[in-house]
């Protein structure tokens, strides 16, 4: 099953290499990584989503945690937690589809961000069975190409839920 | 280990010291007083510092053999070996010397050179992506791009590579920053903020493994390289007698409890006593204690230690359940921690367990054909152990020799034995006997060794003989690489693809390299050879032409469960 993992690691060069390296080495499988900022300069926080049985999620999170400038490391498995991919979509989309392409792309709550004879592109985000749906979707369209930066997360601090 | 840091060494406030000034206060404030490394063009301007710094360097004659003597200082003394070497070929050929330590835990600051900042990624004269290519066997590497950083950097590797898990770490250091100056470094505070090490152990897991302990009718102590590494032997033998347990021992954590006791099943696993074997498969509770459950020491997993309830102390909580699903997890430092468990265990009579393991003590002792004419490997080592009263330390290059140093040399301390276990890496043992030696010059030291395990590294040879360090070598020389033949000969029909080689004649090159050398043909010369070698002042090499196809037994097949051991037939017929 797939899990979200969270670790905090020290903003300095090699730590990438060294977590993208150690996944490798262990033969662990990883969907998604997604690294960025924090509100610490000297934090990044990276975002992976791990697919696996619990004790190999188990390892993962061990070995990842025993990384020396990896300072902390939560498994959200289990926990109510926000999770956003956001994606960058270009369509096929001539004349004759275009209202019924547009009226989709609001039902999803997509964005234009870029448009042509042909095509438009289309600025999306949200949990990634939405991300999911709307590529299949698309494709009926014809899909031009696809960017997506992976999932991000964080758990919920309050019980309810905005969604 | 927690390392001393003087907070008065803040000094440099008001001094100006250039890079290569500073790396050398630093490697004499962590108490470095001995070395090894190479020179090369990117390390001149600390080697210049080094010239006159006093601390005793040991130059040997390739890096690898540099690491590996690192590394066997390290075993043999408790303390950080340090290794320096140039950039590019330099710290290529560190990669198996620093996978070697990391694989058994082994703490070594190794320091490189690198080429200038300002040329790095442009594929410069001897350029390696050394952090790169190092990421993977080490506990932790950096390379420093600000001379104010680099004295915390090579702090913090001291203590990285020391405490917890220990383990190898490296730092690159560019050569601009061994020239730049600085009068104000970073301070002396470590910034690990993701370095945290978990001593204590928890009191109600300890509690739970001491009740599991004073249930058990039928446990197992199996414990590895981490007891030594915890230096925590004597805890190991207060726990092992006052609950009366007996102790198996992994390769590595041979020495941690003396095998002349009762207790002592002595080594187990693939080339394991049976009466180590049968005691974990049979027994009802497996206190494993610094082992990582290798496959060396499980074979097949699934049917490991089959009816046994698993405790585990460990540092690394990596380590646990990683292999075998462990029901009582203790994390933290092993002599800690088994000093408390002592604390709550009570003494258990358990007369059926010990009964039942001296019956397999006594129906499958380990043995050989002593009656055989010609030179058996098994046979020199016995000798050697009785010549130096099992109190040498013994180092080992990787194959049939390395078993047969476990099986048939008697270990009463910890840092006795020295050997490469996780990686197995032919070519060891001699470089691991000098780096020995250096650490313990009072000590008899020998290496026992494989014909081509020894040419792996024997242009070491020199190196000792130029620093008069006086280690022995005991070549058991069957003219094969003898664990590979024995596959080839018990799995592959009997077909020697080439694991035969020529070798040469060991004791001229000996003497060609200014140490003393021996041949040895005749059964009968053997006693003599080793007391000739042991009075040797000078190193030296006792070439032993043993048994050819000789097979280390017992042996459990790749694949197979620990208690289905081959070879018990034939070490009976010859008992």
């Amino acid at each position: 099953m797939k899990h979200i993992i969270s670790a905090l690691v020290e903003n300095k060069p090699g730590v990438l290499a060294h977590v993208a390296g150690m996944f490798a080495a262990r033969a662990f499988n990883i969907d998604s990584l997604v690294v960025g900022r924090t509100e610490d300069p000297a934090l990044s926080r990276m975002t992976i989503v791990v697919v696996g049985d619990d004790r190999v999620v188990e390892q993962v999170r061990k070995q990842l945690a025993k990384i020396v400038p990896v300072v902390k490391v939560q498994d959200f498995v289990g926990q109510p937690v926000v999770a956003r991919d956001l994606m960058l979509i270009s369509i096929s989309a001539p004349a004759e589809k275009r209202p019924e392409i547009i009226s989709l792309i609001e039902t999803f709550k997509g964005k234009v961000v870029d448009i042509g004879q042909k095509f438009v592109m289309v600025e999306i985000s949200g949990p990634e069975a939405k991300i999911e749906g709307f590529i299949e979707m698309c494709r009926p369209y014809g899909i031009k190409s696809v960017a997506r930066t992976g999932t991000i997360a964080m758990p919920r601090q309050s019980k309810v839920s905005g969604e | 280990m927690p390392k001393k840091r003087s907070s008065a060494k803040s000094a440099g406030k008001s001094i100006t010291k250039t890079g290569a000034q500073i790396i050398v206060d630093t490697l004499i404030e962590q108490g470095v007083e001995t070395m090894f490394g190479y020179p090369g063009g990117v390390v001149l301007p600390l080697f210049d510092k080094l010239y006159d710094a006093p601390i005793r360097f040991i130059v040997p004659r390739h890096e690898q053999g540099g690491c590996h003597m690192a590394d066997g200082f390290a075993r043999a003394t408790g303390k950080v070996g340090v290794i320096v070497v140039t950039s590019g070929p330099g710290a290529c050929n560190l990669v198996t010397g620093l996978a070697t330590a990391m694989m058994d835990s082994v703490p070594i600051v190794a320091l490189t050179g690198q080429v200038r900042t300002e040329l790095i990624g442009n594929d410069a004269f001897q350029e390696a992506d050394t952090t790169g290519i190092t990421r993977p066997v080490t506990k932790y590497n950096s390379i420093v791009k600000d001379v104010k950083e680099l004295a915390r950097a090579i702090r913090e590797a001291f203590h990285i590579a020391s405490t917890g898990r220990p383990g190898p770490v490296l730092i690159d250091i560019p050569v601009d920053i061994q020239v730049a100056k600085c009068s104000d470094d970073d301070g002396t505070e470590l910034k690990l903020p993701g370095y945290k090490i978990m001593r204590g152990g928890h009191a109600r897991q300890i509690s739970s493994a001491a009740a599991a302990i004073n249930a058990s009718e039928r446990p197992v102590l199996y414990v590895g390289g981490g007891v030594i590494s915890a230096n925590a032997s004597e805890e190991l033998r207060a726990l092992a007698e006052k609950a009366h347990i007996p102790v198996t021992m992994t390769l590595l954590g041979l020495g941690s409890y003396d095998q002349s006791k009762a207790e002592s099943l002595d080594m187990l696993g693939m080339h394991g006593t049976a009466y180590a074997n049968y005691a974990v498969q049979e027994c009802d509770l497996l206190i494993a204690v610094g082992a990582r459950f290798d496959d060396r020491v499980t074979g097949k997993v699934k049917t490991f230690a089959p009816h046994a309830k698993i405790v585990h102390i460990d540092i690394d909580p990596a380590s646990i359940s990683k292999n075998v699903h462990v029901d009582i997890p203790v994390v933290g430092d092993a002599k800690h921690i088994l000093g408390e468990l002592a604390k709550e265990v009570e003494y258990g009579e358990r007369k059926a367990w010990f009964s039942r393991i001296a019956g397999w003590k006594k129906k499958h002792p380990l043995g050989y054909d002593r009656n055989s004419s010609v030179i058996k490997p098994q046979y020199v080592i016995e000798q050697v152990c009785e010549q130096t009263g099992g109190e040498a330390i013994i180092t080992t290059g990787v194959g049939q020799n390395q078993m047969w140093a476990a099986q048939f040399y008697r270990f009463h301390r910890a840092r006795q034995l020295i050997s490469s276990g996780g990686l197995g890496t032919m070519g060891y043992g001699l470089p691991a006997a000098i780096g020995a030696q250096v650490g313990r010059p009072d000590a008899t030291v020998i290496d026992i060794d494989g014909d081509h395990s020894f040419n792996m590294t024997l242009t070491e040879l020199r190196t000792a003989v130029e620093y008069e360090l006086p280690i022995k070598v005991c070549i058991l020389n069957n003219g094969y690489m003898g664990m590979v033949r024995q596959w080839q000969e018990l799995f592959y029909n009997k077909r020697y693809s080439k694991t035969y080689l020529a070798n040469p004649e060991y004791a001229e090159v000996a003497e060609a390299l200014g140490a003393a050398g021996i041949m040895v043909e005749k059964k009968a010369d053997v006693p003599k050879a080793i007391r000739k070698m042991l009075a040797e002042k000078k190193p030296c090499v006792v070439d032993f032409r043993v048994e050819r196809e000789e097979n280390v037994w017992p042996m459990v097949p790749a694949g197979a469960s620990i208690s289905e051991m081959d070879g018990l037939d034939i070490l009976e017929s010859m008992a």
